[in-house]
């Protein structure tokens, strides 16, 4: 593969791709990210691949396997191009009508159209739905477009431009000062200025010095990062050369874990098509600048998402935090200056050198600028992988885009900043997203998990589920976090089970407090937060747990009592045939026989709700 | 030597040192569990906990990791403090109801009860024994395995420590001394780690003075002449 040298020669292969291809061929992109992926949208591709070879015009047609689109909770996604026809939960005996009706004569499917939650009415295109059209995809958009094995395919949609800009018109100093004016703030979870960041590893002492990404995102329900580097690699990269130019790094490590494996090859491919092309390496596009990246895998701990657990880990050391009154940026990997930025961060660096940090820094608040990527997950309509201006408010995320709730139930609170962050209840709805605002209100932006609750999540149970993730995923070095932890997660328990006392309830704040200040890490640090932002706003939901050994949720299983209503019992026996521990007594009212209402034995009952289940008359009441 | 101010009193600490250390040799007293001069800190009991103010922001932080610097004000008995640490040794207390130093500690620092369920371990897992084997040893015998509440400190896969040369050294620095160590005529067993090795003969006195691998292990360290060690401390001074 040829290398390029210059500018000039990059810009001459881009027309040269540009130009071999036909902007009014069709072309078939199926979302392959890891949420279609779960859909099944490898058969659907197998499908397509089957109809364009059975068929005499399927020559014509492309068929291009795209990362993540976004639209998680409609996949698998397909779209046609150019007319960016969008059909959702398509399946593989869809593929021969798609073909032969849409492809062929122009006709669209209705029955694989969007339709809209509350109208009905259908969308045809990819642009039009509500889901898209309130978002801001400078990061996230060529997702759904790029074949991510395809260097070229970056190329064509105009990446590699931001690099022959910032490597040889642009000094380092001004990068840093271009990301410094756009204040990009790292996007893993501290929200730390990375130009003040890299402007400190630059000015560190040493020859050798390192970038890192983070690409350790660990957080349930979190999966931006990974679409990311699963889906546009090549962007990425494109970030990490610019920075570690700025920095004077000439060795990077991307730090995936293994539990991405989509990620970790799709990363390794683009690592080597950049090799050959020369955008890695020796003297990249002429410049004089050397620069390569190593892949390091990690083992899937979520404490090595920490800088300094992460730094140990890529060391080949357990991967544990360590004191950091010494930072990274100057002796971090190997006891050399260390830039350690998370995948998005690295992302956004080159759109902010493209269109210049005047350009950025008027997307999103004073103190947060530039979009945010959340995972949009839990009880919404629209799940999935939205990317928003910094600055929308929570409601615009739940309601517009996500579509509200499902089943017409109420909103509850959202929970953001996974196990580290906080829940936000209802009053707060309209409180604009950004890095401050969500701290204040005691939840954090971390690496941008948001699941979204309704009345039929119990707050106790949430923090509870939260401190059993923290407790195993300590890392147990310090007494704070690991004894903390494990305390909290045993009181969250006692009170979720109907032991709890009120007087735990300050021994959790109190316990919250010390685990907060008293860690070594900032996932002790941060990890009381899940515990004391309910308590902050659900306080109520303890107390009734705790006093009135009641679960409003009716999640807490411990506390919940089953009752046949006698009066609407039909006495037809299912509650009792289907209860695996014999709890239910009562006679089976037969033609012949005269039945005797149904009861529950709450001594004997396990509560594992299989008579609620059964019983098609609605007569067990749950309380 | 950088001088600084611990609890309004005008202290000096070489450079590289911290400031736990510097407190301790200028006789202020802050408790602690997993320091020892002779190996690097680590910060895992945190109760060396003290505030520090530096460039006009006050944060607290485990003293023994922090490294002296010129203009920091420590604190090390404000109410902040002494609350953190009192929940700190309660924890430790849960953990290791039946330890006697921890009982004391607790009751010096004003923990009356324990508000938390009590466990059996004697192992405050704070590391020093893991520590001194590898920095001052160098066996590399014993390490923590697991993460969070499952952590353990274990010879390999649970078995029986076969790096370990029985000099002892971890059952030195155990500051709960829950490492036994027992020495029978002409071999010594480290009970913890499962480890049993035959003791070295002097060449004059025929008293067995130290387990083999740990008189082997000095001998490539030491850069002394071969039969240096053929001979015990006492017959040899």
């Amino acid at each position: 593969m040829e290398r390029i040298s210059s500018p000039q020669a990059l810009d001459q292969y881009r027309s040269e791709i540009i130009q071999k291809r036909d902007p009014d061929q069709p072309c078939i992109t199926v979302c392959t990210g890891t949420g279609c992926h779960a859909s099944g949208c490898h058969q659907v591709v197998e499908a397509f691949k089957k109809v364009l070879s059975d068929h005499p015009e399927g020559r014509r047609v492309n068929l291009r396997m795209t990362g993540c689109h976004g639209f998680c909770e409609k996949g698998p996604l397909v779209v046609l191009h150019p007319n960016k026809i969008l059909y959702q939960k398509v399946k593989p005996e869809n593929c021969q009508e798609i073909f032969e009706e849409t492809i062929l004569k122009g006709k669209i499917i209705e029955s694989l159209l969007y339709a809209h939650p509350a109208t009905g009415q259908k969308i045809t295109h990819e642009d039009d739905v509500p889901f898209y059209k309130r978002q801001m995809r400078i990061i996230f958009g060529n997702n759904g477009s790029i074949d991510p094995t395809s260097i070229d395919d970056y190329i064509a949609v105009g990446g590699y431009r931001a690099l022959p800009k910032a490597l040889l018109t642009m000094s380092p100093e001004a990068i840093i000062q271009e990301v410094k004016e756009a204040n990009l703030r790292g996007r893993g979870g501290g929200g730390f200025p990375a130009g003040v960041k890299w402007e400190s590893c630059r000015k560190a002492h040493g020859e050798t010095k390192y970038v890192i990404c983070n690409a350790d995102e660990g957080d349930p329900g979190a999966y931006m990062d990974r679409s990311l580097l699963e889906g546009n690699p090549h962007s990425v990269l494109e970030g990490m050369i610019i920075g570690a130019y700025g920095i004077g790094a000439h060795e990077g490590y991307v730090y995936v874990r293994n539990e991405y494996p989509l990620a970790v090859i799709n990363i390794g491919i683009a690592i080597q098509q950049a090799r050959e092309r020369g955008l890695l390496g020796k003297d990249i596009l002429g410049s004089g600048f050397d620069f390569d990246v190593r892949i390091s895998r990690g083992g899937g701990a979520f404490v090595c998402g920490e800088s300094s657990a992460l730094v140990a880990s890529v060391a080949g050391d357990v991967g544990e935090p360590r004191a950091k009154h010494i930072h990274l940026v100057e002796s971090g990997l190997r006891d050399r200056p260390t830039n350690l930025n998370n995948v998005e961060t690295w992302a956004n660096v080159p759109v902010i050198i493209l269109n210049g940090a005047k350009w950025y820094a008027r997307i999103g608040t004073e103190g947060s600028k530039g979009t945010k990527i959340f995972s949009l997950v839990g009880k919404v309509n629209n799940t999935g992988l939205v990317e928003v201006p910094m600055g929308i408010t929570l409601r615009e995320i739940v309601y517009d885009i996500g579509g509200g709730i499902p089943g017409r139930k109420r909103f509850k609170a959202v929970q953001t900043g996974g196990p580290s962050g906080g829940c936000i209840p209802e009053s707060l709805i309209d409180l604009p997203v950004d890095f401050d605002r969500l701290t204040e209100a005691g939840s954090m932006m971390g690496s941008g998990g948001m699941i979204v609750m309704d009345e039929s999540t119990c707050m106790v149970d949430v923090a509870k589920y939260f401190m059993n993730f923290l407790k195993d995923e300590s890392c147990g070095k310090c007494t704070s976090c690991r004894e903390g932890t494990k305390r909290m997660h045993e009181i969250l328990t006692d009170i979720s089970e109907g032991r709890g006392t009120i007087d735990q309830i300050n021994l959790l704040e109190e316990l919250g407090w010390a685990t907060a200040e008293a860690s070594l890490c900032q996932l002790g640090g941060t990890a009381p937060n899940p515990v004391l932002s309910t308590l902050r706003y659900f306080r109520n939901e303890y107390e009734e747990h705790i006093l009135n050994k009641r679960c409003s949720a009716k999640v807490c299983r411990s506390l919940l009592k089953y009752r046949v209503l006698s009066e609407v019992c039909k006495m037809c026996g299912a509650c009792a045939k289907a209860c695996p521990s014999e709890a239910i007594s009562g006679k089976r009212k037969t033609k012949k026989v005269e039945g005797i209402p149904f009861t529950i034995d709450s001594e004997k009952c396990i509560r594992c709700g299989m008579c609620f289940e059964s019983c098609k008359f609605d007569a067990i009441e749950v309380q | 030597m950088i001088p600084f101010v611990i609890d309004g009193q005008p202290v000096e600490g070489k450079e590289g040192s911290n400031v736990l250390q510097v407190a301790l040799d200028a006789g202020i007293e802050i408790p602690n569990l997993c320091y020892n001069e002779s190996v690097k800190p680590y910060g895992a009991c945190r109760l060396c906990l003290v505030e520090v103010v530096s460039r006009g922001r006050s944060r607290m932080t485990a003293s023994c990791t922090y490294p002296v610097q010129p203009d920091i004000e420590v604190h090390t008995k404000t109410e902040k403090v002494l609350r953190a640490r009192r929940m700190m040794i309660e924890l430790i207390l849960a953990m290791c109801p039946g330890d006697k130093r921890i009982q004391e500690m607790a009751k010096e620092m004003g923990v009356q009860e324990v508000r938390f369920k009590k466990e059996d371990k004697d192992c405050i897992l704070c590391g020093l024994c893991a520590r001194v084997c590898d920095e001052v040893v160098g066996a590399h015998a014993i390490q923590f395995a697991s993460r969070g509440d499952k952590r353990d400190m274990t010879p390999p896969f649970g078995g029986e420590a076969t790096s370990c040369i029985a000099c002892g050294a971890c059952v030195v620095v155990c500051p709960v001394d829950v490492i036994r160590m027992e020495d029978k005529v002409d071999e010594r067993t480290i009970l913890r780690w499962k480890r049993t090795i035959k003791m070295k003969k002097c060449k004059v006195c025929g008293n067995f003075f130290a387990p083999w691998f740990q008189v082997e292990k000095f001998r490539e360290k030491a850069n002394l002449s071969k039969d240096f060690f053929d001979v015990c401390y006492t017959c040899r001074s």
